[in-house]
């Protein structure tokens, strides 16, 4: 009862916020952002024990993907790239949101697809070989798009601008990734009560003894990582709308910056835990707005040390040190057998 | 000799230069408790894993139920019903007892729509019911890496059950464990055997153990199969005693 009203609480302001404060509509959007990729990336980093530090190459091929679709559906891509927005971007209202709504689903098909694909070829490595693995396929597809003049090569895509007022787009954007967020966060929460997210758990623990255990070890690994890529694709489309003005080195594939926040916020809010991700990514965010705008210059500085603290003093982040404390509360607890004396077995045991 | 269900014919298996399995060959009768000894180093565990699929043999071929499996991989023979526990205890440890078991249920005909599904109250009244048959029922709600070695092991024990194997595998399941513990042990491995039907191939160090339960013992040294026989034959073997004293 008190958990339904907790989230009916948590439901209001999340509608509310842009209301209370217009002004930082972006800011907290960008929070929504960090929430999605957080939660997904805690489910092979957290929940199934793969590091992936490659899931910034589904956002970036999400933004793509998202975009060329969106534009091929008016326009020759060839064309309205080498133009880069010089003239010939008029879109109607519909064809803006039919872009846009077509361009997304897409994105996230294509980045469950190329999930699966890589990780046939990357669920052979493992720990620190994996994570350094998928960076290396996220640096790659940088280089690869910056270099593809199709899609604009290193000048990036301009999409056409939000049709109507501009402070609505931002409204209309902010709904856009509080939905999916919910959604996520709503869709992992029953996903992780399934006999999968014990699947995942029993792989994370020790995956020889699931192999040993008859459990189809790679075919999880896989649908996995795949959701995990379809959601960040969603983010990745939908981001591309909302920056209009997109790059591949430093928005799309930003290894160096959203690749690494979501790692960070997931270590700081405790990993392999469902609100973990999400009290980490909100706490991070504030954190670097504070420093962007109070420290500026040392902004960086502030985000290393940080990380550093994190990663040497807190690796298991809030939730993690809350179930060290409280482990009752995570429903650990010794019960006695309903209306039964012990038996001599289990004193023999007790005795141990 | 009843009917074999596991048949190892002429497998061997070298690392480098180090010959852990020479052309080794046994059976295993269905519906028995048949134990395999050898001193330290002799390819005891090496020979489970070659049959259970977990590295490829040189030569040779494993058959169970008269199928031939040395080809397979471990979660495919997993799921034909041949089950292993290891020597180094090995549970998941970051989850309480019952999700161990749950995530232990068998995944032979498990498709992408059962991946989805919640566990059934059937699979929960298992879960209960065999966590009390090791006597774990009061620790089920606790973090499984939180329990004792030998807790552990029979945690481990447990999830084998739950699995509904046809054989299971055990390497050395009372190592580790004090003495008043394994007298529960044994009588639950033979409860295991005579109740549930299931066929138990056991490493084992301790002869009082093995030689009480087991109807067939083989025993390696060296890598090579030295004898095999009733275990009041092997007991009186003169080669057998020598290769554990150290006279071979």
């Amino acid at each position: 009862m008190n958990k339904t009203l907790l989230y009916i609480a948590l439901l209001i302001i999340s509608i509310a916020l842009p209301f209370v404060f217009p002004n930082y509509t972006i800011s907290l959007t960008a929070m929504w952002l960090l929430i999605i990729v957080s939660l997904t990336w805690d489910m092979t980093g957290g929940q199934m024990g793969y590091n992936s530090l490659g899931n910034i190459f589904f956002y970036g091929t999400g933004m793509y993907v998202a975009a060329i679709t969106g534009i091929s559906m008016v326009y020759d891509v060839g064309q309205y790239t080498s133009a880069a927005g010089g003239g010939i971007n008029n879109f109607t209202a519909t064809q803006y949101f039919s872009g846009l709504g077509i361009g997304a689903v897409a994105a996230g098909i294509f980045c469950a697809i190329s999930a699966v694909i890589l990780g046939y070829l990357l669920f052979g490595l493992r720990g620190p070989y994996f994570a350094i693995g998928t960076l290396g396929v996220a640096i790659a597809a940088g280089e690869l798009v910056s270099n593809w003049e199709w899609v604009g090569g290193g000048q990036g895509v301009s999409l056409p601008v939000y049709p109507g007022d501009l402070d609505e787009g931002k409204f209309f954007f902010y709904y856009l990734f509080c939905t999916l967020g919910i959604a996520t966060f709503i869709f992992l929460k029953w996903l992780y009560s399934t006999r999968f997210g014990a699947a995942i758990n029993a792989i994370r623990d020790d995956e020889e003894k699931a192999e040993a255990m008859g459990i189809h070890t790679l075919r999880y690994k896989l649908v996995t990582w795949s959701i995990a890529a379809f959601i960040v694709g969603l983010a990745g489309a939908f981001s591309g709308y909302q920056l209009i003005q997109f790059e591949p080195l430093e928005t799309a594939y930003q290894t160096i910056n959203l690749g690494i926040f979501m790692v960070v916020c997931v270590l700081l809010g405790g990993k392999g835990t469902l609100w973990g991700p999400v009290i980490g990514a909100i706490l991070f965010h504030v954190l670097k707005e504070v420093t962007w705008t109070y420290f500026l210059g040392w902004q960086w500085v502030a985000l290393g040390a940080l990380i550093v603290v994190t990663v040497v003093y807190f690796q298991d982040g809030l939730m993690g040190w809350l179930k060290h404390v409280r482990p009752e509360w995570f429903g650990e607890r010794v019960e006695q057998k309903p209306g039964s004396k012990p038996s001599s077995a289990s004193q023999a045991e007790a005795a141990q | 000799m009843s009917k074999p269900i596991i048949e190892v014919t002429g497998v061997s298996k070298s690392y480098g230069g180090v010959h852990a399995n020479k052309d080794v060959s046994l059976k295993v009768a269905d519906g028995g408790i048949t134990g395999l000894i050898g001193p330290n180093g002799s390819g005891k565990t090496t020979l489970f894993n070659s049959i259970v699929g977990y590295h490829p043999i040189d030569c040779g071929s494993v058959k169970f139920q008269g199928k031939e499996i040395s080809k397979l991989q471990v979660p495919q023979i997993a799921r034909l019903g041949l089950l292993r526990t290891f020597q180094q205890t090995r549970i998941y440890g970051e989850m309480n007892c019952v999700e161990n078991m749950l995530i232990s249920i068998p995944h032979r005909k498990m498709s992408y729509k059962d991946m989805f599904k919640h566990n059934s109250k059937i699979d929960y009244e298992k879960a209960d019911r065999l966590l009390d048959f090791v006597g774990l029922y009061e620790k089920r709600y606790l973090r499984a890496g939180s329990l004792s070695f030998g807790q552990q092991k029979l945690l481990e024990f447990a999830m084998a059950l739950t699995n509904e194997p046809t054989v299971l595998m055990l390497d050395e399941p009372t190592a580790g464990i004090n003495p008043t513990l394994i007298n529960g042990l044994i009588d639950r491995l033979q409860l295991a055997n005579s109740e549930f039907g299931i066929t138990l191939f056991i490493i084992e160090h301790n002869m009082r153990v093995i030689m009480n339960m087991a109807d067939h013992i083989y025993c390696l040294a060296h890598g090579e199969m030295l004898a095999s026989g009733p275990p009041s034959e092997i007991q009186n073997d003169q080669r057998v005693i020598d290769a554990y004293l150290g006279a071979h």
